[in-house]
């Protein structure tokens, strides 16, 4: 799949925002007046942020609007619908906290689960899709909220919370590749399935229905920087999980270290994400012959 | 809604001949034609007469060689348009409700008003039956030609998709599929179709007619069927020619 920077972007901050919005609404740090409001401002910023760029792919984001009518089978409008709902409950009990210095739990407590919902159906939006194997696993809505927690604790400066969720991202993140990478076979991921001619001989594309490119190769039959696919997977796993997991237990907790680990984690996170799209193999590919094993 | 009917009434597709399919790409042409200037907006082209152009089309023909061991080659053209699905991905994912599929004859459509172009159909889609359109920014894909086939202003010979109606080969057939004596559901059973890429489970309308099997020539390699016509030594002649024949092989 194309790793279209908006999409990027857009996981990737409004998952780190729903994660602190998540850890502020249980009260974790326990924080009011001025603190709070830097803290609610730092998790709005990623969310409503990542939220914005989001759009930025649309064909026709001036009737984004709509999106929020079909939740009864689409994955994507339920994140929005869950998304809205969850800053407006978490905005709620920011307010009260901010002006009123008054602490509405059972607000928050709503505000956290409403976060991390729209967090899962983030992830459903790519892990429903059967036409991307790789994506279509259990374990991806588990890495999209792991990577949230990770990064909410983080970001809530959970010293060792964030540790702990780190070490089981680094698992998340192996098995979900582990898996990942048997699944186009598993669903039958060949081109002699796709078109039904297999059962004749072997098939291969002898000629494309046309020249040049279109937008479902653009799109969907991404093949460039595969071959940095390893490296960037040590990357992944050393920036977001490991390297920032070892600076939070080894060294004294302040605030140089948790920059430090931000700024790691952002790099990991960043690379996970690109791997996710740009790994990803669509089996619509399958028709231009592309995939082979 | 993008809620999918429990069942339509009819269920409108294509049957695809592949063993007749000469791959002229006709189809293509006048799918484009009609899409382009009938329902919806135009199907756009960017850089047509440029060094990369590209452009929006509802059906692509795909060349495919199989190569059986020990056999020739063959060929199959492969026309790709929407199949129609009845458990169609590309309705459910969509957030605005733009995509549904229509109870009375099982046609998925998009409505373009409501589409905000975010791409997620095409991603649903195991068959790339769907393109986004890049000047206009909404999904474009396969109507079946719902402007012409209830389209009393045409002449009745007319009202078939375009491409069904422009194949110069027959290779394309439009029906009810819900019918089980209708011409499309006769020649698939006829042919032992199956739904395309059925790991999927979209459960396609349309039907793909496999190619017939080939003549088993045993060719050891050498190829070379037309022999006994290429046979170069004349057998005798009698009479007039053949005293020719000898005269002049004497001279």
């Amino acid at each position: 799949m194309h790793p279209a920077p908006s999409v990027i972007v857009f996981t990737a901050l409004s998952g780190l925002g729903f994660g602190l919005l998540a850890f502020l609404g249980l009260g974790i740090p326990d924080v009011s007046g001025m603190t709070a409001f830097v803290f609610f401002l730092i998790a709005y910023a990623l969310a409503v942020g990542g939220l914005l760029a989001s759009t930025f792919h649309l064909g026709n984001p001036q009737r984004a609007l709509k999106a929020f009518s079909q939740w009864r089978t689409s994955w994507l409008s339920r994140e929005g619908v869950f998304a809205v709902l969850a800053l407006c409950v978490t905005g709620l009990y920011a307010a009260a906290l901010i002006f009123f210095e008054a602490r509405l739990p059972i607000v928050g407590m709503i505000g956290a689960v409403l976060s991390m919902i729209s967090v899962f159906c983030t992830s459903m939006i790519y892990g429903q899709l059967k036409t991307v194997p790789r994506w279509n696993q259990p374990m991806t809505p588990a890495l999209f909220v792991l990577y949230t927690l990770a990064g909410g604790a983080l970001l809530a400066g959970q010293v060792k919370l964030a540790a702990l969720f780190m070490l089981i991202l680094a698992g998340a993140q192996l098995l979900h590749w582990m898996i990942g990478d048997n699944r186009l076979a598993i669903a039958g991921g060949t081109i002699g399935e796709a078109t039904g001619l297999g059962h004749l001989g072997k098939v291969r594309l002898l000629e494309s229905p046309h020249s040049g490119e279109n937008y479902l190769l653009k799109e969907m039959a991404h093949e460039v920087g595969r071959k940095h696919a390893q490296k960037l997977r040590i990357i992944t796993l050393l920036f977001a999980c490991l390297l920032p997991a070892v600076l939070l237990l080894l060294t004294a907790p302040g605030h140089t270290t948790a920059a430090i680990a931000v700024v790691l984690h952002l790099i990991g996170l960043f690379a996970s994400r690109w791997l996710f799209f740009a790994e990803a193999e669509h089996v619509v590919a399958l028709y231009y012959d592309k995939h082979r094993a | 809604m993008t809620t999918l009917p429990q069942t339509t009434q009819k269920k409108l597709g294509l049957a695809i001949d592949l063993d007749i399919c000469v791959g002229c790409h006709a189809c293509v042409i006048n799918c484009k034609e009609w899409n382009t200037s009938n329902y919806g907006a135009p199907l756009s082209d960017q850089d047509a007469y440029g060094a990369n152009p590209v452009g929006t089309f509802l059906n692509r023909i795909h060349t495919f060689e199989v190569k059986a061991e020990n056999k020739p080659a063959q060929t199959v053209h492969f026309p790709k348009s929407c199949l129609h699905c009845e458990d169609a991905p590309c309705v459910t994912v969509c957030p605005t409700g733009a995509s549904y599929k229509r109870v009375e004859d099982g046609i998925v459509l998009v409505n373009e008003s409501d589409c905000i172009g975010c791409g997620l159909c095409a991603w649903a889609c195991p068959y790339g039956a769907r393109e986004l359109d890049a000047k206009e920014g909404v999904m474009k894909k396969c109507t079946l030609c719902v402007d012409r086939i209830y389209n009393e202003n045409l002449p009745e010979e007319d009202r078939e998709p375009a491409c069904v109606r422009t194949c110069p080969a027959n290779a394309r057939h439009f029906g009810d599929f819900a019918d089980p004596d209708s011409n499309v559901s006769v020649m698939s059973r006829e042919r032992g179709a199956v739904p395309l890429f059925e790991d999927q489970g979209t459960k396609p309308v349309n039907r793909y007619l496999p190619p017939r099997p080939k003549a088993d020539i045993q060719t050891d390699g050498d190829i070379n069927i037309l022999a006994p016509f290429l046979d170069t030594t004349p057998s005798p002649q009698k009479g007039l020619l053949g005293w020719l024949d000898k005269a002049l092989e004497a001279i």
